[in-house]
């Protein structure tokens, strides 16, 4: 008779604990992905209580001041409004254009991959050294000073890559079967790609160029290197003037509340502001997502 | 009174295909290929192509999966350089003019070139726009005409009355046979010479490829049209002339009475009857 | 058909009429290839600009302070009459920041991955998924204060010496900032590992959890070690948490309750304080922001390589 390996008895024994071992290993992993939650939502109910009863429409339009109970951020909303007039433009040219040439243009080889890798290269650099980029390029040595205009180059600069990475999704995801139908047609390369890609892939770009956005609206490294005023009394009304952001209003309220305790309530006010402009982005950019999914 | 006339003679044409109206002047020649050789890479795909298109008839291109029959039609508006590794030797002349020289403006021979895909490929816009987009990228911008060209397109192509009353719907509302004769629609817009046709039906269920057939009938008095297809009777039921492609080569080309019913080539018959491929 | 016919010819006059026309813009035509290249270059450019300004500076820095001097110094005293510019304490800071919020991040992230790949029923997932993607998408200002104002506090119970600025509070927010980046690339790691692999290991009488760890997470290992890395890069880079929450003492100590300065909020202080053009100081932010982006260059760099190099075959 052979000799059996398996003792049957053996294994059903052991199979109860490994089955329980699984269980509650199940349990463990499932409190992990909670925690990350459970962080996020008691950081989101402290900054709205400790912030939410400093929101009114004098705070909201209000100028700056060092008197907390008269302190408004009027000034920051329209430096972050200023900030996305450079972003946007800028972003979606250069992204778009360089999403356009490594998809449809660039023949594959060592110049189109060096390009692509250079991107990808960029979206890992710190923002930190974006600053001093902006700052020895546009505030030195172009001479813009602390301006929104350096400031939203910069920004602009640094979420670049999102845009161009999200824009060749988009453009990679439009059958050819409709270039094809262009081509057939007679149609130029460009006119296929400004008249049937362009408008077939918009609601990726669009998607893609918001979420950089709210990237940009929320960045305050490479504006603190900028050198940004601490307290700024007059709004910006164009991009040559110094401005201030919201992101960077939290940040002078927060190192300062040590100070006066009550800088803390009014960063944590600034933040609900901030936090809700960038749910009403990502907000548009999933409607717009879910409005355009196309139906090839 | 004479398009009344024209009409009743077509009309009866189409109910009577054997009585096939041979006219006295010889047809035109549209295409001409001269020893044309196509190269994927490495690939040898097309291997000394001979062969004349005709206007007013249709040419089907028969053969095996691979034979390069796509190929060839994709030579003829040099949609093939889509595919940036290909290289070719010989000659297609098209209305006197060798549509392989480098000179050669691809863009105005896809103007006069239409075609029609495998699977129907509308863009996604609306009716009206696909039909219009042809016109519009060669500068015709006035509302009137264009109104016009849709209308006359959309008639031609036997769709108007299906569609007329929603112009503006996207286009991926319709099904799949509206949409693959829209994009005939779309091809005549901007009333090309010839029409090249992919495996047009061959995602079309059976009722579909009958009215496209009967089109290609319609169409053919007005156009050059060259089809390819895997479907043997839809060859013999529609076209004049037959090529016979295999491994790159043409096998036969002759009328399709002749490649049907008395094929020169063994290897002809044996792919008709059903023997291998 | 005459009709058609007559209207046949005028389209293709139109046609012909316009091309005539056209010509100017077909012309045009020809240079947009020339200039998406000019607008693609840009990208390029912003790499010089960035290599170029670092380098160019931190030449200037180095004919002050000897480069051995700055790689092995303790001692940072920028503002003092006798400025010493070490470079040790920043690292310091730096390695001990991302060890602390890898700490957290790493396993966290690890059991994140396997429930949502391995365990999640799918509308759970679908759930659970974006839920996670939206601790990517708090900015880190927000981060920042919530490690100051209140998890410090919090800690304070536990370590009641715990100074009001110090490494370990943003060391933590770090973590859960990164928990999301760790979580998803490891689940598209573990995802892409064919289900064929795990129901063989399944068939055998494995509980999941030994399908997971013996099958699975082999499989997948490349994906997840690049997602660590790349996890340790954007602790390395992050700024405003450790800028706002863990001080600018500049000592040379491994006390995790007390401030310590981390190089991304070293360029921050110094760059803010409006360190006038050509002083010493000054040039310092560049050496400091060249070492920065040399440790997260090399670490991105090493992440590619490890998912392209190990890629496994399927």
């Amino acid at each position: 008779m052979a000799t059996r390996y398996m003792d049957a008895v053996l294994v059903e024994k052991r199979m109860s604990s490994r089955v329980r071992k699984n269980t509650g290993f199940k349990g463990l992993f499932f409190a992990s992905t909670l925690f990350g939650l459970i962080v996020l939502a008691v950081l989101l109910v402290r900054i709205f209580t400790q912030g939410i009863e400093y929101i009114n429409i004098d705070f909201l339009m209000n100028h700056l001041s060092t008197d907390a109970s008269r302190a408004g951020i009027m000034g920051a909303i329209l430096g972050t409004a200023w900030l996305m007039v450079v972003v946007i433009p800028v972003t979606m040219i250069i992204g778009v254009g360089t999403a356009i040439y490594l998809e449809l243009y660039a023949k594959k080889g060592k110049l189109q991959s060096f390009i692509a890798t250079n991107i990808s290269n960029l979206a890992g650099v710190p923002s930190i050294v974006y600053g001093l980029l902006g700052l020895t390029l546009f505030v030195r040595t172009l001479e813009f000073g602390n301006v929104i205009l350096a400031g939203g180059l910069t920004l602009a600069l640094l979420v670049l890559p999102i845009v161009i990475v999200a824009a060749q999704e988009a453009l990679r995801a439009v059958p050819g079967q409709l270039s094809e139908a262009s081509y057939g047609m007679g149609a130029t390369k460009w006119q296929t790609v400004r008249r049937i890609i362009l408008p077939a892939a918009l609601p990726g770009i669009l998607t893609g160029a918001i979420l950089a956005l709210s990237r940009a609206i929320g960045e305050t490294a490479p504006l603190t290197v900028l050198g940004i005023p601490a307290l700024l009394i007059p709004f910006p009304s164009g991009v040559f003037d110094t401005f201030t952001a919201l992101p960077m209003q939290v940040y002078y309220w927060t190192i300062d509340s040590s100070l006066v305790a009550e800088y803390a309530n009014l960063a944590a006010a600034t933040i609900i502001v901030l936090l809700i402009l960038l749910f009403l982005l990502n907000s548009i950019a999933i409607l717009i997502r879910n409005k355009f999914q196309q139906r090839y | 009174m004479s398009t009344v006339m024209e009409k009743q003679i077509n009309l009866k044409l189409v109910r009577n295909p054997n009585e096939r109206y041979e006219p006295e002047v010889p047809k035109e020649v549209v295409y001409d290929t001269k020893g044309l050789n196509l190269w994927y890479g490495e690939t040898h795909a097309l291997k000394n192509i001979n062969m004349d298109i005709k206007e007013k008839e249709v040419t089907a291109i028969i053969g095996p999966s691979g034979c390069g029959k796509s190929t060839y039609l994709k030579t003829l508006n040099r949609m093939v350089e889509l595919v940036p590794i290909v290289k070719t030797s010989g000659q297609i002349t098209y209305k006197g003019k060798n549509i392989l020289d480098k000179s050669f403006r691809v863009e105005d021979l896809r103007t006069q070139v239409g075609m029609v895909f495998q699977k129907a490929n509308p863009f996604p816009k609306s009716i009206y726009e696909n039909i219009a987009y042809g016109p519009k990228i060669h500068g015709i911008k006035n509302k009137k005409v264009l109104d016009e060209i849709v209308e006359n397109s959309l008639r031609g192509a036997f769709i108007w009355d299906e569609l007329k009353d929603r112009l503006g719907d996207n286009a991926y509302g319709l099904s799949g046979g509206q949409q693959q004769r829209l994009c005939i629609a779309r091809c005549l817009a901007v009333e090309p010479n010839v029409i090249l046709m992919d495996e047009p039906t061959s995602a079309l269920d059976p009722k579909s490829t009958l009215r496209i057939e009967e089109l290609v009938q319609e169409l053919k008095k007005d156009y050059a049209i060259v089809i390819v297809t895997h479907n043997m009777q839809q060859a013999a039921r529609i076209s004049d002339k037959t090529a016979f492609f295999l491994n790159g080569e043409i096998i036969e080309y002759d009328k399709t009475d002749h490649i049907f019913n008395n094929p020169t080539d063994q290897r002809t018959g044996d792919y008709i009857s059903g023997r291998f491929g | 058909m005459a009709a058609n016919n007559k209207n046949r010819m005028s389209v293709s006059k139109m046609i012909e009429q316009q091309k005539q026309k056209r010509k100017f813009f077909n012309q045009l035509e020809r240079f947009i290839p020339t200039l998406l290249l000019i607008i693609a270059s840009i990208s390029v450019l912003t790499t010089v600009g960035i290599i170029y300004t670092l380098f160019a500076e931190s030449v200037a820095f180095f004919r002050n302070v000897p480069i051995l001097d700055f790689l092995t110094g303790t001692v940072l005293k920028p503002l003092s009459q006798n400025p010493e510019f070490g470079l040790l304490p920043l690292l310091n800071g730096t390695i001990i920041s991302t060890v602390i919020a890898m700490l957290v991040a790493g396993p966290i992230g690890m059991m994140s991955a396997i429930y949502l790949s391995e365990y999640a029923p799918d509308h759970v997932r679908r759930v659970l998924k974006p839920l996670l993607e939206i601790l990517a998408g708090v900015p880190t200002i927000v981060y920042g204060f919530f490690a100051f104002t209140f998890v410090t506090p919090l800690l304070r119970m536990i370590f009641p010496s715990i100074e009001a600025t110090n490494i370990l509070s943003p060391g933590i927010i770090m973590g859960v900032m990164i928990i999301p980046m760790i979580a998803s690339l490891s689940e598209d790691a573990m995802s892409s590992v064919p289900n064929s692999m795990r129901e063989g290991a399944l068939a055998l009488g494995s509980t999941k959890l030994e399908t997971t760890f013996k099958v699975v997470i082999p499989a997948a290992l490349s994906g997840i070690i690049a997602s660590f890395v790349l996890g340790i890069s954007r602790a390395i880079g992050e700024t405003m948490i450790v800028a706002i929450a863990s001080g600018s003492s500049k000592n040379f100590s491994f006390d995790i309750t007390g401030s310590m300065q981390t190089m991304t909020a070293y360029i921050v202080e110094v760059a803010g304080g409006e360190a006038a053009a050509g002083t010493t100081i000054y040039y310092s932010l560049y050496a400091v922001a060249l070492t920065l982006f040399v440790f997260t260059l090399m670490m991105n760099l090493l992440a590619k390589y490890i998912s392209r190099k190990f890629r496994e075959e399927y």
